[in-house]
């Protein structure tokens, strides 16, 4: 039994979020990996942006700042600038990180600061009414796309790869277990990580996908979900509709604190 | 002796998802009037997985031996 009271904003409780919402499963994987690393209250950071996803800070008790859509990165790099002892988290929805922040997203991927990235991805705009959003997958239905998506989805594991994020994974809210533990992973990492965490959102991606119970999205994640290693094995018939989960991407790079110092030739900060 | 747990519900915080219903491997668990309640407290294993994946902190179950 893990005690998250201490971790939780009294009073708080019940949070907004949908029956069978996976961002409240993404919160518990968050805390307990707060938890696993040691990190104090104090020297914790959380940035979140607009959206469902987004009011995830607002029920935690760590320093926290609810910032303005898709621009939560960019605030987050001013806090790990201006002290860089704090343990930084950035969280928002695929929205927030690959629509409107997507530019935010690719160039924090490049400057490689150090901070974690969680992008919760539920394939579509959830709080607005279920538009469609740029994860939503080919062919699926939302509110704006009635016919099903025309145009193809983002892998945002291989998009902020590409862009040169030093450590991409990616969970699921069905094995809850995994995905903590990549979250620590990332946490460890020196360098820009993103984790890209697969959650449900029975209300507005359920309804229009027949699959409107919490439980279904769950089952959905359990029957895609794919073990990088599995993965390498399987070909490209076996391949479609499934998609890899585990630590997809690692590389050693200086963070961008480190390559100011040595430029500067002094400890700047 | 086999590891047994002991379930706790805040049925203030359940919001009748199902999801732990659905997931637990004993079907110790069932719905009732949208809430979830306790069938069979004697058949669970401690496994925390309704816990693990329960979004609204509403349910706990603490391993005794």
């Amino acid at each position: 039994m893990f005690d998250y009271s201490s971790y939780l904003r009294k009073g708080k409780l019940p949070h907004i979020w949908c029956p069978g919402c996976g961002h409240g499963i993404i919160m518990k994987g968050l805390i307990r990996a707060i938890d696993a690393m040691g990190w104090s209250k104090d020297e914790t950071a959380i940035a979140s942006g607009i959206g469902c996803a987004s009011r995830l800070p607002g029920y935690v008790d760590f320093n926290t700042v609810h910032t303005t859509h898709g621009r939560s990165i960019a605030f987050a790099t001013g806090i790990k600038l201006a002290n860089p002892k704090l343990n930084v988290v950035v969280l928002g929805g695929d929205g927030d990180m690959t629509a409107i922040g997507g530019n935010h997203l690719i160039h924090a991927c490049r400057r490689n600061i150090d901070m974690t990235l969680i992008i919760m991805n539920n394939n579509i705009y959830g709080m607005t009414g279920g538009q469609y959003s740029p994860t939503t997958p080919n062919g699926m239905g939302a509110t704006t796309a009635p016919y099903g998506m025309i145009e193809n989805n983002f892998d945002v594991a291989e998009l902020v790869a590409g862009a040169g994020a030093t450590f991409v994974a990616r969970g699921t809210t069905y094995h809850a277990m995994q995905m903590t533990d990549i979250i620590k992973q990332a946490f460890k990492h020196k360098g820009f990580s993103v984790v890209e965490v697969i959650a449900g959102c029975p209300t507005n991606f359920g309804r229009k996908n027949k699959r409107a119970e919490g439980y279904s999205m769950l089952e959905w994640q359990r029957d895609t979900a794919v073990p990088l290693e599995r993965w390498q094995t399987m070909g490209a018939d076996e391949r479609a509709d499934k998609y890899p989960i585990g630590i997809l991407h690692k590389q050693e790079r200086e963070d961008y604190l480190t390559t100011y110092d040595r430029m500067a030739g002094f400890k700047a900060i | 002796m086999a590891k047994r747990g002991k379930i706790t519900i805040v049925e203030k915080l359940c919001k009748g998802c199902a999801i732990c219903v659905r997931f637990c491997p004993k079907q110790v668990l069932e719905m009732k009037k949208f809430k979830v309640h306790i069938k069979s407290a004697d058949a669970c294993i401690a496994c925390a997985m309704c816990e693990l994946r329960c979004p609204d902190f509403a349910i706990s179950v603490e391993a005794e031996q």
